[in-house]
């Protein structure tokens, strides 16, 4: 279970710094840092196990039938990399409560962080490769929230977008490699996968599989061709750099190809795709670092480099190589995440990051000096810091190399790491070193520990890893690169190894070109200043910008805004579908007996038909084809009393009375007429259309109709059971409350957000200005004569009382006789509008104790409620029960848990009803009409007007 | 009586169709309505017509099939539901824009006036139509 909750903890904890911003911003990064710690205290409880050469295991089965299930492993690779995000994560929590500004949202700053966590860790306990797809997705969704943070800016934004592309785009690619994996494995499981190294290497499908996951893991670890997107990215803040771009994210690509690597390396295909990308990265990026002048980007390629140092390494399919990329993974991760920390310092205190505005540094800032002095050594590979003993390890095993020709790869790695050199000189050169200067944009000094204690313990780190590196560091790394090689590792790190090494002469070749580059800077930038060079964003875009524009224009296309043409196609398109499907089978005529018409029907169905004729004839005056269309809504009332249909009857009725109401409401916000628009044959078109689907659905339901149905319909268990199981008689009642409570629980749930949208809807249009504007000019184009009547006023305030009774009645009688709980709702509902109508909205609505929103709630918790009480006896969601209680001189009546379940339904009609009508209401009230705020009163004389 | 109810339902389903294929919001929101008339009369019907055998307990032998009334009655309720949100949408869209037409014309989707439009700042890379 431990692993599932450390990997399920930076996803609570995202909840947290949303709530805890309100009680500040120190509270809410201490609250934060809290959860990745206790993270961080559950992996250390697991790395003993692991230590020792066990593997951890967690398993939860979740979609056992599709192979997802989810399952965690813990192995020293995944140690390390757990230890590395939770480790570095907490001391980025501590930075950025510093480094953020007051007028940065920081909750949602520590919330995106958190879930970003969540991901990484994820990725790197998941043991299924499934799981691990959908960690790696939602690190490249929450890296976007993260480098978008400053929503402002549109280079965050592009950023953003662009890494979103590059790293999703890679995911997709990653998705299908890792499928075709699991299919040749038979397994999605890691911890199988890994042990199939022959059937998948001798698979055809080997090489698609390879080329799929690199593109993924390429992407995330922005190797050449795809290195473009890390420095646009560095738009971010630099807490987010530091994070997720030296220690996390982009390492998420060469976590995966070690995971890997034990089944994919160790082919021909493997070493020139993976070592070759690995060494172009890295000595293209080295050298794009020399060159750049802001800080963030020049560590930005410079990370590339070093992704590239790394992936080159496990490309050479080696052990020796591959434990030597375990241990620069973590130098690196020191050094790296420092020096951004460092940038971030340096621009936070000094208002830039350009190096030709920098220099001089070194005495106004001798804390924020040293650190960066020691990890940019270690970055360079100066002796004794970390950096060196990785780099020379890694000169090492690429002298012995062949790639083309036996000197070619340790040539062009000598290169690299000249470079790096070179671009770590000038760092530390242009930046901190040289005269004190006079024109700074804010005078720097050295921040609060808050700011320079997080690089600070890393570079402790990169001190003491440099000089006792078998004491440190070597267990991690025998322990990680056992795990990725498959095989015991112990390994021999030290600072010396003689004077044979070729590695020795290639580092001070290194160390020396790099001097020199250093010292040719001014000829060099003018020669690089000369040179044309393509520039990645402006091919990305020239990319994507047709792909858009097809994407567009294919929209346009098929949906062009219109919404006739969109209905007209969709009816026909149905109606063609639904004839062949009808040709296609044979068909005899219905043998069920057919009902005779009775005169009282015929005259009512002629009635019907004649209003729903006409209005297509006389839509164009609204209230007519209103008052038309409820005609035709109040006709299907007595069709359903004489269909031994009651409940329905009732329900028709009162919804029809609150829809004309509502709908009479809106019109006097919308024109009141409708134009001629449509040209006659259009019309007819139209007609058309609508006259295939009318003959289509009413052909269907005639067919219907006159046979019986072609299964036993289940409604006979709800007859049979209505009395015995659910204590009523009215069997629409308790299938609605009982039988089907699950349903009707969801639908009064969907009425009250409908309600609650309406209200959200028309308090937003009463913010805009233009809509206010337009309100006010509103004005009814008659005025009645008199607004309230005092023969409607007193008489709905005598009914009121009435109505409410009714209301009650039918509620208490619906478990057995027509009524309930939905009906109830709209009879009180539509006691309270008479009210409104008559008396004015101010006069009802300050007479009203309860928010409408109140009653809704209290709808869905009674209901809710009323249904969890069920748990108390062991019992599933909303079963219900029932007692018969005999009180004198009451008749014998019986008590169901089902009506207060139907309480709960018609408290949410109720208030759903009437929120949406209030909201229409508030509106009118915006018109600039003063009638409506005072009613005629019996208490207070009526002024004049 | 079955032909009767049948024709009933194809002539409100057309009626209905013809509305919401009008240009304003309005019948638009009108013809909905009458469609939801026809759809629940249809569900209603799948129970078959049957008279006097309403579904209450001990008032008579049989009864109809009540599964099809439970149905549509949740459905009248919905659809009153979504008829005040297309409402309001049609009235916010109304008072936003000063128009009530339901089709955008053609590629125009900053057809809301000035307000819109102005809402992304993004300069390069976004490429309006």
């Amino acid at each position: 279970m431990t692993l599932a909750l450390i990997a399920a903890l930076p996803f609570l904890g995202a909840l947290l710094p949303g709530l805890m911003i309100r009680a500040g911003r120190t509270a809410c990064a201490t609250a934060t840092g809290s959860v990745t710690l206790l993270a961080l205290a559950l992996l250390a409880l697991q790395a003993p196990a692991v230590l020792r050469g066990e593997i951890v295991q967690t398993r939860i089965d979740w979609l056992p039938a599709l192979g997802l299930n989810a399952t965690f492993f813990l192995d020293g690779l995944g140690l390390l990399f757990a230890g590395l995000i939770l480790g570095i994560g907490l001391l980025i929590i501590l930075y950025a409560r510093f480094y953020l500004a007051k007028s940065d949202p920081m909750g949602q700053f520590y919330s995106y962080l958190m879930l970003f966590q969540g991901a990484m860790v994820g990725i790197v306990l998941s043991d299924n490769i499934l799981l691990l797809l959908i960690f790696w997705e939602l690190t490249s969704l929450s890296s976007f929230l993260l480098i978008g943070y400053w929503k402002h800016l549109p280079e965050g934004r592009q950023g953003a977008r662009m890494a979103l592309a590059v790293t999703g785009g890679g995911g997709l690619a990653m998705i299908a490699g890792m499928l075709i994996l699991g299919n040749i494995a038979g397994s999605y499981d890691l911890t199988v996968i890994l042990q199939h190294k022959e059937a998948i290497q001798a698979s055809d499908w080997y090489l698609p599989a390879l080329i799929l996951i690199l593109l993924g893991a390429f992407t995330k670890s922005a190797q050449f061709p795809f290195h473009f997107w890390l420095p646009h990215a560095m738009a971010a803040p630099t807490p987010v750099s530091a994070y997720l771009h030296s220690a996390t994210m982009v390492k998420a690509g060469l976590f995966l190809m070690a995971r890997m690597w034990p089944v994919l390396a160790g082919t021909p295909e493997w070493f020139w795709i993976v070592s070759t990308a690995g060494l172009v990265t890295m000595v293209m990026a080295a050298k794009i670092a020399f060159f750049k002048d802001d800080l963030k980007a020049l560590l930005a390629f410079s990370t590339v480099s070093h992704l590239g140092l790394i992936t080159m390494l496990l490309g050479f399919g080696t052990r020796a190589a591959a434990t030597v990329a375990v241990f620069h993974i973590i130098n690196h991760a020191t050094f790296k995440a420092a020096l951004f920390m460092t940038a971030g310092i340096v621009d936070h205190e000094a208002h830039t990051r350009d190096l030709r505005r920098l220099g001089g540094l070194r005495t106004l800032m001798p804390i924020t000096f040293t650190i960066a002095l020691l990890a940019s050594l270690s970055m360079a590979g100066i002796p004794p810091l970390n950096g060196f003993l990785s780099k020379e390890l890694m000169l090492e095993e690429a002298a012995h190399t062949t790639w083309i020709t036996p000197w070619a790869m340790g040539v062009l790695a000598t290169i690299g790491a000249m470079f790096s050199v070179a671009y770590s000189f000038r760092f530390l050169a242009h930046g901190f070193l040289g005269p004190v200067r006079d024109d700074y944009p804010h005078a720097p000094h050295d921040p609060g520990p808050g700011l320079w204690g997080a690089p600070a313990f890393l570079v402790l780190l990169v001190v003491v890893i440099g000089l006792f590196p078998m004491a440190s560091a070597a267990w991690l790394v025998d322990v990680a690169a056992g795990a990725v090689t498959g095989a015991p590792v112990a390994v021999k790190i030290s600072h010396w190894h003689g004077l044979e090494p070729a590695a020795l002469w290639m580092s001070i070749a290194a160390v020396g070109g790099g001097l020199m580059m250093l010292g040719a800077w001014a000829p060099l930038r003018a020669m690089w200043d000369g040179t044309p060079r393509p520039e990645a964003k402006r091919i990305f875009d020239g990319i994507i910008e047709p792909l858009a524009a097809l994407a567009r224009s294919l929209t346009y296309a098929i949906h062009n805004s219109s919404l006739s043409r969109a209905i007209a196609v969709a009816v026909l398109a149905i109606a063609a579908a639904a004839l062949w499907a009808f040709s296609g089978g044979s068909h005899a005529p219905g043998s069920r007996a057919l009902m005779p018409v009775e005169p009282v029907v015929a005259v009512i169905w002629a009635v019907t038909m004649a209003a729903a004729v006409s209005v297509p004839f006389l839509h164009r005056i609204r209230v007519v084809a209103l008052i038309f269309v409820g005609v035709v809504g109040l006709l299907l009332v007595p069709f359903f009393v004489l269909m031994s249909a009651p409940d329905l009857a009732l329900t028709q009725l009162s919804v029809e009375v609150v829809t004309i109401l509502l709908m009479l409401l809106a019109l006097n916000f919308l024109p009141k007429t409708t134009p001629e628009e449509s040209p006659a044959p259009r019309r007819l078109f139209d007609a058309g259309v609508a006259g295939i689907a009318g003959i289509g659905i009413g052909w269907l339901a005639w067919e219907m109709m006159t046979r019986n149905a072609a299964f036993e319909p289940i409604s006979h268990f709800h007859l049979a059971q209505s009395k015995p199981g659910a204590g009523g008689t009215n069997v629409v009642n308790t299938i609605l409350v009982d039988f089907r409570g699950y349903d009707t629980f969801g639908e009064i749930i969907v009425l009250g957000i409908a309600a609650l949208a309406i209200y959200a809807l028309s308090e937003n249009l009463m913010r805009s200005p233009a809509v206010t504007r337009r309100l006010a000019g509103t004005r009814p184009e008659r005025e009645a004569g008199d607004r309230h009547p005092m023969m409607l006023v007193v008489s709905t305030r005598l009914l009121l009382p009435m109505a409410m009774m009714v209301g009650v009645y039918i509620y208490l009688r619906g478990h057995n006789m027509p009524g309930g709980g939905f009906v109830a709702g709209l009879v009180f509902a539509i006691a309270y509008l008479m009210q409104y109508m008559a008396s004015g909205y101010v006069w009802s609505h300050a007479r009203q104790r309860y928010d409408h929103h109140v009653l809704i709630g209290w709808g869905v918790l009674i209901a809710t409620l009323s249904g969890a009480g069920a748990w108390a006896f062991g019992l599933p969601f909303l079963t219900s029960g029932y007692e018969y209680v005999h009180v004198w001189p009451l008749e014998e009546f019986e008590l169901a848990t089902a009506a207060i379940f139907d309480l709960g339904v018609f408290l949410c009609v109720l208030g759903a009803v009437l929120l949406a009508l209030a909201s229409l209401s508030r509106l009118a009230q915006r018109t600039g009409e003063v009638a409506n705020t005072r009613a005629y009163d019996t208490e207070a004389p009526q002024e004049s007007r | 009586m079955e032909a009767l109810v049948a024709i009933a339902i194809g002539v409100m389903t057309a009626v209905g169709l013809y509305l919401t294929l009008r240009l304003r919001t309005f019948p638009v929101i009108l013809g909905l309505t009458m469609l939801s008339y026809a759809v629940n009369v249809f569900l209603f019907s799948s129970g078959r017509l049957v008279q006097n055998r309403a579904p209450i307990i001990g008032t008579g032998e049989t009864y109809t099939d009540p599964l099809p009334q439970a149905l549509v009655l949740t459905a009248i309720v919905i659809s009153f539901g979504m008829t005040a949100v297309i409402m309001i949408m049609a009235i916010g869209g109304f008072l936003e824009s000063g128009h009530d037409r339901v089709n955008m014309s053609g590629r125009d989707q900053d057809d809301g006036g000035p307000e819109a439009g102005a809402a992304d700042g993004d300069a390069a890379g976004e490429g309006r139509a």
